[in-house]
């Protein structure tokens, strides 16, 4: 078994240079080392200076999304066991800017989210004292898979479509936008549906599939998609042969 | 830096978490013409709530009682709880889970349509909601969702605050970096309220995130704000080795095991009851977490845990629930065991030894989430009400964010209706800081490493403020940090650039923690008594005449001042703690 | 070459932009596989068009026709038709594959596992081809 292990790891310091370099370290091999536990052994005896976000190294904050050999994982779950020999290429994730070495802007993602509506629409609103909503296990399964989205952003980062059309309103914001639309106490799908069957909505997805694959959640924001292809190409026939009933 | 109308605000909450949100959003709707901002040093869906697991205890359920749940937290903190904010807390957490509810938290639920519920450690009825394993995650994402409806609510993220601006006899305020662009602001506002959370990272082995630096916790120390009962740090039983990663009590309230060495459950000889196939409440496994981990330290003395290359551990053995039920109620456990241990619980056995969890301590806030300071206030695993006393039970942290965020939200709100100006020698205070900032940043040579200073500091803690404390190490302990703080004048950085500058901000964390860390070992050697979560070994007993008071740690030239203040008692006089009985 | 200077000015760091190659699908097989899986549709419409022309030379009558039957044999036809055939093959089986993310079938409150509708799709798929080929090769 190797001793050490090597790390190429993409840099950007924004006030002294105008385009990404590459930098290689040595760290050594553990078979429990995930490439978190490698970057921060850089971090804390190689060179300070490298910098990326993490935070509860366990799979479920959504923080340390980045590249590992060109397929964007979470580094608190990408062992380095899976990538040996190396060197291991880990690069910030595709498709956001760059602000500094392994750090993206999220701002884009953050917009898109409040923009799809993202709570529990209702008509009327019942007071908590008076008990809760009802919902049977059955109707808590309708949605659960799509609110387990921790917002890593490994699915955007994974989307051809999102890379060539920036405006593309994204898996994770789509697949939330479903979690709330087939939960059985919101009454918001109509609130949404402008915003999802828009140009930038749902339409501009072509099915490649890639978010699913790399979801580390197991969201499927893909199959969420499609399913509200089905029901906003519903709506839309009923909107054109019964204008009259789809208030 | 000139002051910007941008930068004022009416209410301004740190930290973006439970306690956080729930602030916000209690102070919108309590004055919507109100301006609030929520500022963090990572986005509110990263922030540590998002780990909690087990489930959050509220009474709904017919047979169960508030007085019961009083009565169980009250026992299970050792007596050291003030009985009337544990009444208030648990009168109003069933109103507020039902509300998150109505917001659309997934909670699990019963054929019938009604939320369920689990046992839980230290509980005597069934009373915890959960959302599979995922009830923190469930819980910080139905917040943060909920939030982005109201537009009031103005949000700074990864922004850190390095300063509270304290004029006047009161808070108004706060300096902060914003991390990508490095520019340090003053951040005015009429009320602040500290929701950053606990200091679980001053510990090496802990099931807390990389940012749980008691951030809060030190900037209001530094303020003059006392910190209260620091010296009560919980063990968690069930963390796995090495990552220290989260095993739930979930696990063990579903009916998992603890075993040593020998296949034995050894709770049985820690006053903790006799074994039973099923989990009996209060009883074994269900006990409360203080005891538990108390026993894992015994039946280490007496050889009968096992060794691992990351230390003694034994086994939490789940295997006789079977695989439909780990995957309905425990999926998380599975997922995480798969990955980390390379173990599946439903054929193995887990490896869990005790790990740093949780601070019952923190800044001393009154049952409204005020602080000493005018215009400040603190809510969540930051504050110390104390509803938590001496141990916190499973699954009371959560409804106490989302109650006491709400009551410190409200109070906030009702204190910014004033709209009072920042005073100019606030700005002032405000210069003198990004000063300071500029010179740290740019100070060059220095010969120590942030990354040394942090293992020193975490091996001072281990043996000093671990689950047995003697009076020696503690000693020992409070000059090694005093030594750790001196030696952080001469640190080195690497990275002095101003654009996303993490290692300035682990600097500056560190300099928390340390303040943080010499907390809670003065009051650890001031507490003479053994009490819940704090052990003495040489004064093994409670000692309610002279202890039955919180500890109050006042920052002081050269170590700490401890005062003491005496708890509240309303309806519960000091009793003993039986479980298993 | 010389380095590119920095265009950062204090507290407005310049955020890196990376552009998106024009051969962005060539850089994994999944999405060199969902760029072809587009194209079938290309072949798709030329089967389309072929089937068009036939019913054209059926209208102009039993020369015309007799014509177009006689283009179609040539090497260059048959061999297009195969290619074409092909995609619409690789078309209609990654459409099967892909129909249970679309369609989400609910059973007495449990999903219907993936396999079931997948296999379905084809079930289905081979009993209409097995009908038509009765049809076509009767006699």
């Amino acid at each position: 078994m190797q001793a050490t292990v090597g790390l190429t790891v993409t840099r950007y310091r924004p006030e002294q240079e105008a385009e990404p370099t590459i930098q290689t370290y040595e760290v050594p091999f553990r078979k429990d080392w995930v490439v978190l536990d490698a970057l921060n052994h850089i971090k804390d005896n190689l060179d300070g200076s490298l910098s990326f976000r993490w935070s509860c190294r366990m799979g479920v904050c959504g923080s340390c999304g980045m590249k590992v050999n060109g397929t964007p994982k979470l580094t608190c779950a990408a062992f380095l066991s899976d990538h040996l020999p190396g060197p291991v290429r880990v690069e910030p994730l595709d498709y956001f800017p760059v602000v500094r070495d392994l750090v993206v802007d999220l701002s884009d993602f953050m917009r898109k989210l409040k923009a799809v509506k993202p709570w529990i629409v209702r008509r009327v609103e019942q007071p908590p004292g008076e008990g809760e909503y009802l919902q049977t296990p059955a109707q808590l399964d309708a949605y659960k898979q799509f609110s387990m989205c921790i917002n890593c952003m490994l699915c955007y980062s994974a989307c051809p479509i999102y890379g060539l059309e920036p405006s593309f309103v994204g898996p994770a914001a789509i697949a939330l936008a479903q979690r709330y639309n087939m939960d059985s106490r919101d009454q918001g799908a109509a609130e949404r549906l402008r915003i999802l069957s828009a140009k930038d909505g749902i339409w501009e997805c072509t099915f490649v599939g890639e978010c699913t694959k790399v979801c580390p959640k197991g969201v499927d924001p893909a199959g969420a998609i499609q399913q509200y292809k089905l029901t906003g190409a519903a709506h839309w026939m009923k909107s054109v042969l019964l204008p009259w009933g789809t208030r | 830096m000139p002051h910007d109308e941008a930068y004022q605000h009416d209410v301004l909450i740190i930290g973006g978490g439970g306690a956080g949100l729930r602030a916000a959003i209690a102070a919108v709707e309590a004055d919507p013409g109100l301006r609030v901002a929520v500022l963090s040093k990572v986005y509110p869906m990263r922030s540590h709530t998002v780990s909690a697991e087990g489930g959050a205890a509220a009474v709904i359920k017919p047979g169960d009682s508030l007085d019961q749940h009083a009565y169980d937290t009250i026992s299970g903190g050792d007596w050291l709880c003030d009985q009337d904010a544990v009444e208030a807390f648990v009168r109003e957490a069933p109103e507020e889970m039902l509300r998150l509810e109505h917001w659309g938290c997934p909670w699990n639920r019963e054929p019938d349509g009604h939320i369920a519920v689990r046992p839980f450690g230290g509980m005597k009825a069934e009373r915890t909601w959960f959302a599979a394993d995922k009830t923190g995650f469930h819980m910080l994402h139905t917040l943060f969702q909920t939030t982005l409806k109201y537009d009031a609510i103005q949000r700074y993220d990864e922004w850190f605050v390095t300063k509270l601006l304290v004029d006047d006899g009161r808070c108004q305020g706060v300096v902060a970096i914003e991390l990508g662009t490095g520019r340090i602001q003053a951040i005015t506002a009429n009320a602040v309220i500290l929701c950053t959370g606990g200091c679980g990272k001053v510990f090496p082995f802990t099931t807390n995130a990389n940012i749980k630096n008691g951030d809060g916790m030190a900037l209001a120390y530094r303020a003059g704000v006392p910190l209260k009962d620091m010296e009560f740090v919980q063990y968690h039983p069930t963390g796995l080795p090495f990552t220290g990663i989260l095993i739930t009590e979930a696990a063990r309230s579903e009916g998992g095991w603890m075993l040593n060495k020998d296949g034995y459950r050894y709770l049985q000889d820690y006053d903790l009851g006799k074994p039973e196939p099923r989990p009996v409440l209060r009883s074994m496994e269900l006990g409360p977490r203080d005891r538990l981990s108390q026993a894992f330290v015994k039946e280490q003395e007496k050889g009968r845990t096992l060794q691992g290359a990351y230390g003694d551990y034994v086994h939490l053995d789940i295997r006789h629930l079977g695989e439909k039920l780990i995957d309905k109620k425990l999926p998380f456990v599975r997922e995480l065991c798969l990955k980390y241990v390379g173990i599946d619980p439903v054929r193995e056995m887990i490896p869990v030894r005790p790990v740093v969890h949780y601070m019952m301590g923190g800044v001393h806030t009154d049952i409204h989430g005020a602080t000493p300071l005018p215009g400040l206030y603190a809510a969540g695993e930051v504050a110390c009400v104390s509803i938590n006393g001496a141990n916190r039970l499973g699954s009371n942290s959560l409804p106490e964010l989302l109650v006491f965020g709400a009551r410190a939200g409200r109070a906030a709100a009702a204190r910014a209706a004033d709209r009072r100006r920042p005073g100019a020698s606030v700005l002032a205070q405000a210069l003198d800081e990004q000063r300071r900032l500029e010179q740290f940043l740019g100070k060059a040579g220095g010969k120590e490493r942030i990354a040394g200073l942090r293992d020193e500091m975490h091996q001072i803690m281990e043996q000093s403020a671990g689950i047995y404390r003697t009076r020696g190490a503690l000693e020992e302990a409070t000059e090694k940090l005093k030594g750790l703080q001196e030696r952080f004048k001469d640190l080195a950085l690497d990275d002095r650039s101003l654009t996303f500058n993490t290692e300035l901000l682990a600097a500056l964390e560190l300099s928390y923690m340390l303040d943080v860390a010499q907390a809670i070992v003065h009051s650890a050697l001031a507490r003479r008594e053994s009490r819940g979560s704090h052990q003495r070994t040489d004064f093994p007993e409670r000692d309610d005449a002279r202890f039955l008071a919180h500890s109050l740690a006042y920052r002081a030239e050269d170590a700490p001042r401890i005062e003491y203040l005496p708890v509240t008692i309303t309806r519960w006089p000091p009793g003993q703690r039986v479980y298993g009985r | 070459m010389s380095h590119p200077e920095p265009h950062y000015t204090l507290y407005h760091p310049r955020w890196h932009r990376r552009r998106v190659s024009v051969w962005w699908w060539l850089q994994n097989r999944a999405y060199t596989g969902f760029v072809l899986r587009e194209l079938t549709s290309v072949f798709v419409a030329f089967f389309a068009v072929v089937y068009l022309w036939e019913v054209r030379a059926v209208l102009q009558g039993p020369e015309a026709y007799a014509q177009f039957l006689a283009r179609l044999r040539s090497p260059l036809f048959v061999f297009l038709h195969a290619v074409a055939f092909l995609f619409v093959l690789f078309h209609a089986i990654t459409w099967f594959n892909l129909a249970p993310k679309a369609m989400v079938v609910r059973l007495g409150g449990t999903r219907v596992p993936d396999w079931v509708v997948v296999g379905l799709n084809y079930a289905a798929w081979l009993l209409l081809s097995g009908g038509v080929a009765v049809l076509l090769l009767r006699r």
